[in-house]
């Protein structure tokens, strides 16, 4: 598996830290109901096939990526930045 | 159909000709009492406690593909009881006297050989967690023994004592610890179930729950409608797609996880080695060949196969420990899908539908927890309570964020275990 950085371009899992289903950018409020969350933290979809997840290009342009990818062929389909306007370390 | 000494013998003399199948195929009837989803090791052994301890033989448990196909199947087939944290140390330490006695209760051989677990240890820090381990491991009633260097190097002479960034300080062995033959594991459970009148149904797919006022009143599957009282989900790595038909969303991400083996070889390692700062641990099969594996790959997968860095990882660290297993080739490397939960600790639990129930998140720890699991979960289906060893394996933990096992330390998180 391969992940292609819109910075950096197609580079080797390796750089990179996962962090998780996109799931994670949803965070709730502090004044939220303890099962938004029970569910922010812990519940997940969790689907066989497409997905999108958290990935930091640690080791590159210390970019947050989101990549859309299929769990049971790993194939990977997009990327993109969390933040477009995020250049990474230059 | 009975194994003994006397039957083998018999068969033996008169060409091998007059063994009969394990277990019959039968096509499902329209109405059980049970439901069990999955034929992997849980599955089976649940089914095999439901009969045994609690008379409930009206079971079947539906499997989409063969028994035996999943991770019990894919895994690396080690049992041991050398937990640490109150809610998981009585249930492993349950599970390992099971297993103790399982060729007896099955009338089939396991293969079970408890040749001694070693856990090494590589700072003064590290060695005072083990022995702390030791004595929560004692104080519950199961062994642990403390090995000095000397001692280690007695008993792994090929081991690397010197590594710069990992020098071996000590280790700590649990003697009734080892492996067991885990196709036969599920082959002997599934007998064992069979003969005492569960079902086994290969080949149906489970494809959606029937659901009414809030109550589980049957499945629809590949093959049909089947009604049951109650319907009990273990489908390890495939537990979130399953529950999602019943409308649950579970505190689980599908991980994979590799392991590797190597040609045949003549007797070198008589024990299961872990070296967990390493993330390698090795045992070497009745057949010879070195059983392997490491950490996950480390994303969410269902794919049954890793990917090469983590694989470069794990033989790096094999090296580092033992650098004599350099020269054996490795033949073959499989991937299992880890049904990983945020503490790295597993779910028995009723559901908040009536008459379902769900037993999952074993991370890559399900194969040594088969028995205790098993009877556990038929424990909570018959009886609706929750057995003394597996009380703690509840989702309110991760709301309530009380009773958590969290046996690595470093949090209740997906990412992290």
């Amino acid at each position: 598996m391969r992940i292609i950085c819109p910075n950096c371009g197609e580079r080797d899992i390796r750089e990179f830290y996962y962090r998780g289903s996109v799931n994670d950018l949803d965070r709730p409020k502090l004044e939220d109901s303890l099962s938004n969350w029970h569910a922010f933290l812990h519940l997940r979809d969790n689907e066989a096939g497409e997905i999108r997840d958290l990935w930091y290009h640690e080791r590159g342009c210390n970019g947050w990526l989101i990549v859309t990818r299929n769990t049971v062929t790993h194939e990977v389909i997009r990327t993109e930045l969390v933040n477009s306007n995020d250049e990474g370390l230059t | 159909m009975r194994f003994s000494a006397l039957r083998i013998l018999k068969e033996s003399l008169t060409g091998n000709k007059n063994w009969t199948p394990h277990w019959r195929s039968p096509s499902p009837k329209s109405a059980y009492d049970v439901i069990i989803i999955g034929g992997g090791g849980h599955g089976l052994s649940t089914a095999y406690y439901l009969a045994q301890n609690h008379g409930i033989r009206n079971v079947a448990v539906l499997e989409k593909g063969h028994i035996g196909s999943g991770n019990i199947g894919r895994n690396t087939t080690i049992v041991r009881a050398n937990y640490l944290l109150p809610g998981n140390s009585e249930f492993y330490s349950h599970s390992l006297k099971l297993w103790e006695g399982l060729e007896t209760d099955l009338n089939y051989n396991v293969m079970m050989s408890q040749r001694g677990l070693i856990m090494l240890c590589h700072s003064d820090g590290q060695r005072d967690a083990f022995v702390r381990r030791a004595n929560a491991m004692r104080s519950r009633g199961d062994d642990a023994h403390m090995l000095s260097v000397e001692d280690l190097r007695k008993l792994l002479p090929y081991l690397n004592y010197e590594n710069a960034r990992f020098p071996i300080y000590g280790g700590l062995l649990q003697k009734r610890a080892g492996t067991a033959r885990h196709d036969a594991v599920a082959w002997g459970y599934a007998r064992a179930a069979d003969e005492r009148g569960v079902d086994l149904i290969q080949n149906c797919e489970v494809t959606g729950f029937s659901i009414n006022n809030g109550r589980v009143t049957g499945v629809e599957t590949s093959r049909g409608k089947i009604e049951a009282n109650k319907v009990a989900i273990v489908v390890a790595g495939r537990s979130s797609q399953v529950a999602q038909m019943a409308g649950i969303r579970l505190p689980i991400e599908s991980h994979i996880l590799q392991a590797f083996v190597t040609e045949g070889l003549k007797p070198v390692i008589n024990n299961v080695i872990s070296f967990g700062m390493g993330h390698f641990y090795i045992s070497q099969s009745d057949k010879g060949g070195l059983v392997f594996g490491g950490d996950l790959d480390g994303y969410a997968s269902y794919a049954q196969r890793g990917n090469l860095p983590l694989m470069e990882h794990v033989f790096e660290a094999g090296m580092a420990l033992m650098p004599m297993i350099g020269k054996a080739k490795v033949l073959r490397s499989w991937g299992g899908i880890m049904d990983m939960s945020p503490d790295g600790s597993p779910i028995i639990d009723k559901t908040s539908i009536d008459g379902l129930f769900i037993n999952c998140g074993w991370c890559y720890g399900g194969f040594k927890a088969v028995p205790a699991s098993g009877y556990a979960y038929a424990h909570l289906i018959a009886t609706e309570n929750y057995f003394h060893t597996a009380s703690n394996y509840r989702f309110e933990r991760f709301q309530s964020g009380y009773n958590l096992m969290d046996e690595e330390g470093t949090g209740s998180q997906h990412n992290l275990h």
